[in-house]
């Protein structure tokens, strides 16, 4: 229906972030996301939107407490080192149990690292984004076009659980170009008698907070959350498999790690080798069922990252160690080569193991 | 079939949007494609370079590392991927800014004084354009008749007034000898 169009990554997912009913977006420029930024400059003030650059990316986050909790649709999008300042604010957004949307387009860690992609965020997104008992849902676009579907879905996840939504990118997915379908279909609307909309003086004020100073009021909010968190990672977990029937090996990347093992499955398969991979699209939840599966099957698990092997634990708690994961990485904004992951399938292929 | 087309040379040469054109060439034909740039310090001088594959199938990795068609617009671009490019790929050269000739036999050489003509013909800043005509003409890998409706399209509405040019300058690396 939707005609496609040629968009970068960022502007796609900007674009995606307006149609999704985002009308305040708060941000502070960093490469390589800036083109959001740029994007919700130009778009924002012509649909009666907020843009606002805010002095850090620290008082961004802080907007974007403060918009969620009147029950909008907020977004606020950095790199790395902007992530980092912001996680105070990631920790009260979880206390306070509101929706929002956080996209970190990737680049190299640690310090202020580098400008080149990296995945090298995902400890950070999927356990430690700030203090406390808590998650983030963490979805990883592979496509320009899934910039825009999971920044879509990402709002919608982010209000059904009253949740933070991030979407963990990286530098090349902000920065290509693909054509892309806008057509995203309807909004789906969730109930907000939390959202602080004024009493007018018609009803008992509502209060969003994070502080409990009893410490078994406190825990029975985090149970109550845990207990959520339990059916999102029976329900909302997301993967995708390439040539998976018949696979002896099993490569499981995401982003354009999984871009780059494409070429090196299809390269393999020509010399024979039963390869294929698993590509998690939420990393938190991780779709551990998947992967309990796979390792009946398959030999060994190879890790494709631009980090230094960071989604490992994920993949041996998963199949509780049952087959090994090898890891195929480049880290500090290199990228791995079809050669680099080629040669890692071919000394995977080469595990014995009972099947 | 897939093309992975590899455009590098100076920040400012207009490396990123001739690699631009040849995407919404991709774009307008139904292809499959994706077009990756070099971001960052380089763009402000430098080298830049920028990725493009058009397919028939859904793209693998953007990023291209060994290219079947590789324009190169300055000595450091040639010096740097003329060992990368696949076996019997095209290499177009800008020959008024690279002395030196291809030195490997099994690819196919092309030489065109592009940045020379560009500025002969009152086309400053085209020498990119000139590029992608002659490589139409080498590889024939976009069919010539689709130009002028893809310029119509990657020329941004505010720069129309540079849309002939743009058009002229395809035309005159097109019918260069």
């Amino acid at each position: 229906m939707s005609e496609k169009v040629l968009m970068k990554g960022n502007e796609a997912l900007a674009e995606a972030a307006i149609m999704a009913g985002c009308r305040h977006y708060f941000g502070y420029p960093i490469t390589p996301q800036t083109e959001i930024a740029a994007y919700m400059a130009k778009r924002m003030p012509k649909i009666g939107g907020v843009f606002l650059q805010a002095e850090s990316e620290i008082a961004a986050i802080n907007m974007v407490i403060g918009g969620a909790s009147t029950g909008r649709r907020v977004m606020t999008s950095s790199s790395s080192p902007g992530i980092s300042l912001k996680s105070e604010g990631l920790s009260y957004l979880a206390g306070c149990d509101l929706p929002a949307l956080v996209v970190n387009v990737q680049r190299g860690g640690p310090g202020l690292g580098g400008i080149q992609p990296s995945q090298s965020d995902y400890f950070h997104a999927t356990r430690g984004a700030g203090h406390g008992d808590f998650h983030m849902i963490v979805l990883a676009p592979s496509s320009v076009q899934e910039m825009v579907n999971l920044t879509f879905k990402g709002f919608d996840l982010a209000e059904k659980y009253r949740m933070t939504c991030m979407i963990l990118s990286d530098g090349t997915m902000g920065q290509m170009m693909e054509p892309v379908t806008l057509d995203m279909g309807e909004i789906q609307k969730y109930d907000k008698s939390w959202a602080l909309t004024g009493t007018k003086g018609e009803r008992k004020p509502r209060i969003i907070n994070s502080l409990f100073l009893q410490p078994d009021e406190l825990e029975k909010f985090n149970f109550a959350r845990y207990e959520r968190y339990k059916k999102i990672e029976e329900n909302e977990s997301i993967y995708e498999e390439y040539r998976m029937e018949d696979a002896e090996v099993c490569i499981v990347a995401f982003g354009v790690a999984s871009r780059v093992s494409k070429n090196a499955i299809d390269k393999a398969r020509e010399q024979g080798i039963k390869v294929g991979m698993i590509r998690p699209v939420t990393l938190w939840p991780f779709p551990k069922k998947r992967f309990e599966e796979a390792a009946d099957k398959v030999r060994a698990f190879v890790s494709v990252e631009l980090s230094m092997g960071q989604m490992i634990e994920d993949i041996e708690l998963a199949t509780r160690c049952r087959r090994p994961v090898l890891l195929c990485n480049r880290t500090g904004g290199m990228i791995p080569t079809v050669e680099n992951v080629l040669e890692k399938i071919a000394e995977a292929d080469k595990i014995g193991g009972t099947r | 079939m897939t093309k992975n087309i590899l455009l590098a040379g100076f920040g400012g040469q207009g490396i990123l949007f001739s690699g631009k054109f040849l995407a919404y060439e991709g774009l307008m034909e139904g292809k499959e494609l994706s077009w990756l740039p070099s971001y960052g310090p380089e763009m402000r001088g430098g080298t830049a370079n920028c990725s493009v594959i058009l397919s028939d199938e859904p793209v693998g990795s953007p990023i291209v590392t060994n290219p079947d068609i590789l324009i190169a617009m300055n000595l450091p671009s040639l010096d740097k991927y003329e060992n990368a490019a696949a076996i019997g790929a095209h290499i177009l050269v800008d020959s008024s800014l690279i002395e030196r000739k291809v030195m490997r036999d099994d690819v196919d050489a092309h030489y065109i004084p592009a940045t020379r003509l560009a500025a002969d013909n009152e086309m400053s800043g085209l020498a990119n354009m000139i590029m992608i005509g002659y490589m139409i003409r080498k590889t024939g890998i976009i069919p010539y008749d689709n130009v002028a409706k893809t310029m119509e399209k990657v020329v941004p509405a505010k720069k129309q007034n540079l849309l002939e040019l743009n058009k002229k300058a395809v035309e005159l690396g097109y019918n260069y000898k």
